[in-house]
């Protein structure tokens, strides 16, 4: 693992992120939506942690508060220990510089009306660090990084396919130096044949930089490439954290288990002879989550217990975390 | 015997004072009962050519030539009556997104049993009854309850399952299935593969399976043909292809994928580029500018499907290249 001697950069307590919607064709009803339900995790300087799960799990949600898009309901995020929910929106101006994210889908993020440079170069101008000059030379050392020639800084995003364009959000992320980035599903709305090469830039960027990931991704695949360690998520808690190999060959939370049997594997003959652990049914409204373990509706073992009583991350193996009573 | 024959399929679509060709002159034939999948990256035509077969084709798009056979008949050659009693009744689709497939306003009853009444000119009670045991074949339970709510009442997951009862009710010869789990979550995705393959070996269909994962097909299909740029480029039994890619380009997409079980690689192997814009009818092979392995005549010439070198003359693995692949040589 490349822990730079286990200095932990960000840090969730008991993170709890709840939104009110209003149900009913006539908005006659409220209810809450428990997007995070209480979650701590802790990531080190320098790794690539993983957070996977369905969509509506939390995951997204988890990323966003971390960088105070969203306010947090209630619970802490520390980042190099200071935290940020205790923050006013003009403390937070020189903390943002340290904290960057890349989105999903690399056609809405950027503006069509302004040029690939402007967009690469707005980070700087909003924090007043640098003049229009040295701008320019910092936009054309950004756009070498990701892979793009320097002359194309005066071009408009239509004229760039897919792939180009996350490289382009990738420059704007980094440009101001960040020490962590949160990567919200990345690769997902780019072809096969262009995610692998968005995947081989983002972990040579992060050695170049020394760079700290949250990966958030539903494709167990690609999480398992770039990842150290890998958070599975499941209606607004984490499941299981575990260092990545310890977790595919030796998963013991009975989510993580039937996710690992559900993804295809492009090989013939194994996935004939696979045995797939199919859930029964859907993933919970998570408006009225479950009582107790919230994956006991689905849950292949679960018994009289679950449905009463929470159960807690526990460290069934070292650095082996995992949130069932009868996990194993 | 084959239920379904394209010949020399070519598909464009008009854009202002240009012209996109979608569909490059593409044949293939589906045997009874056979599974195939046609997979490429996003548009590379594996939609186009289906919907083409099915004449569901957009407004702006045309059929510039080709011939589709269906159990005989030339469908380009019907006239739409004729061409509606084949649609939703002996071909029918499954298309990536339920929500917008399903009427809205329509309850699940209605909907289901709309094509039994319209097609095989069942009564409204037989119809319903016929649609509850199509809905449990696909694996509901509570039907009377399901029957009175809309579709925004139900998941992904349980909509995909109507849309599927509802493609199953004339039991079609051909069914195709177009990124049919694609906006589904992977453990209501193995739901769905389970089933369709479940409904495959009860039914006597045969179903075509477009996507653009390469995982999802291997343990599901018999035969696998990859499209690239509205070509066809290579084209061979599941296991052929998994084992024995030929073409540069399934060699590039078989090593980009990360592997979810076994060795890991530091570095995934990445194809360079972008797939090119379909513009103009390509006079070379349309992967030249991303190929590792391209010689000057790939520049010259589109190559067409051949069969593979070193395979004594198998029928079934076919690619387009103008290198021999395994060595690196121009054929």
């Amino acid at each position: 693992m490349k822990k730079e001697q286990n200095e932990v950069i960000v840090s969730i307590k008991d993170l709890k992120k709840h939104f009110p919607v209003k149900l009913g064709a006539f908005s006659e009803r409220s209810g809450i939506v428990h997007a995070i339900d209480g979650i701590s995790i802790d990531i080190y300087r320098g790794e690539t942690l993983g957070l996977v799960g369905e969509s509506g799990c939390g995951k997204s949600t988890t990323g966003f508060v971390i960088v105070q898009l969203y306010r947090a309901t209630s619970g802490h995020v520390f980042f190099n220990r200071i935290d940020l929910t205790k923050l006013s929106e003009r403390e937070l101006r020189p903390m943002r510089k340290k904290i960057q994210i890349i989105f999903q889908d690399p056609y809405s993020t950027l503006n069509p009306r302004m040029t690939i440079g402007e967009s690469i170069g707005e980070p700087i101008r909003a924090h007043k660090l640098m003049n229009n000059k040295e701008i320019k030379q910092r936009v054309s050392e950004l756009l070498k990084d990701v892979g793009l020639k320097p002359s194309l800084a005066n071009r408009y995003p239509h004229e760039f396919s897919g792939g180009q364009r996350q490289r382009i959000c990738i420059a704007r992320a980094l440009i101001i130096d960040p020490e962590f980035v949160v990567c919200d599903e990345p690769v997902s709305a780019l072809d096969v044949s262009v995610q692998a090469q968005i995947i081989n830039l983002m972990q040579d960027l992060q050695e170049k930089y020394n760079l700290t990931y949250l990966f958030i991704a539903h494709n167990l695949a690609v999480v398992r490439h770039i990842s150290d360690r890998i958070a599975v998520m499941y209606l607004g808690k984490i499941v299981e954290i575990a260092e990545k190999n310890e977790l595919f060959d030796r998963p013991l939370h009975p989510y993580t288990k039937a996710l690992l049997s559900a993804v295809p594997e492009a090989d013939p003959k194994m996935e004939r002879q696979r045995h797939r652990i199919i859930l029964e049914g859907d993933v919970p409204d998570a408006i009225s989550p479950p009582s107790g373990c919230r994956f006991h509706t689905r849950c292949p073992i679960a018994k009289e217990k679950c449905s009463q009583e929470i159960p807690d991350l526990e460290e069934k193996r070292p650095g082996h975390y995992v949130a069932c009573h009868y996990a194993g | 015997m084959a239920i379904l024959e394209v010949k020399n399929l070519e598909t464009t679509f008009k854009q202002r004072k240009s012209k996109i060709h979608a569909v490059n002159g593409v044949s293939f034939s589906l045997r009874k009962g056979e599974m195939l999948a046609v997979v490429g990256e996003s548009g590379c035509g594996k939609s186009v050519s289906m919907l083409s077969i099915v004449n569901l084709l957009p407004p702006a798009a045309t059929i510039e030539n080709g011939q589709i056979f269906f159990d005989g008949q030339d469908i380009r050659k019907m006239n739409k009556r004729d061409m509606q009693h084949i649609r939703g009744n002996k071909i029918s689709m499954i298309f990536q997104e339920p929500m917008t497939s399903l009427n809205p306003l329509m309850k699940i009853s209605a909907q289901v049993s709309e094509a039994l009444i319209y097609h095989k000119k069942l009564s409204k009670s037989q119809a319903l009854e016929r649609s509850t045991e199509l809905l449990e074949l696909v694996g509901f339970s509570n039907i009377r309850e399901l029957f009175n709510e809309y579709p925004h009442q139900l998941s992904g997951g349980m909509q995909q399952r109507v849309m599927i009862a509802m493609a199953l009710t004339c039991d079609p010869q051909v069914l195709i299935c177009d990124e049919a789990t694609t906006a589904l979550d992977v453990t209501i995705q193995a739901q769905i593969v389970e089933l369709i393959k479940n409904l495959h070996a009860k039914l006597d269909s045969s179903i075509i399976f477009i996507t653009h994962d390469l995982g999802l097909i291997a343990g599901m299909v018999d035969r696998v043909i990859v499209m690239y740029s509205g070509f066809f480029v290579e084209e061979a039994l599941v296991d052929d292809l998994y084992d024995d890619p030929r073409h540069p380009y399934t060699i590039g997409l078989l090593k980009s994928i990360p592997k979810i079980r076994g060795k890991e690689v530091t570095r995934l192997a990445s194809i360079e580029g972008s797939p090119p814009d379909l513009l103009e009818k390509p006079q070379f092979c349309p992967f030249a500018p991303r190929c590792r392995y391209s010689v000057e005549r790939c520049w010259r010439e589109n190559p067409v499907l051949t069969i593979v070198p070193g395979k004594d003359n198998n029928p079934t693995h076919k690619a387009a290249c103008w290198v021999d692949t395994r060595n690196g040589v121009e054929k």
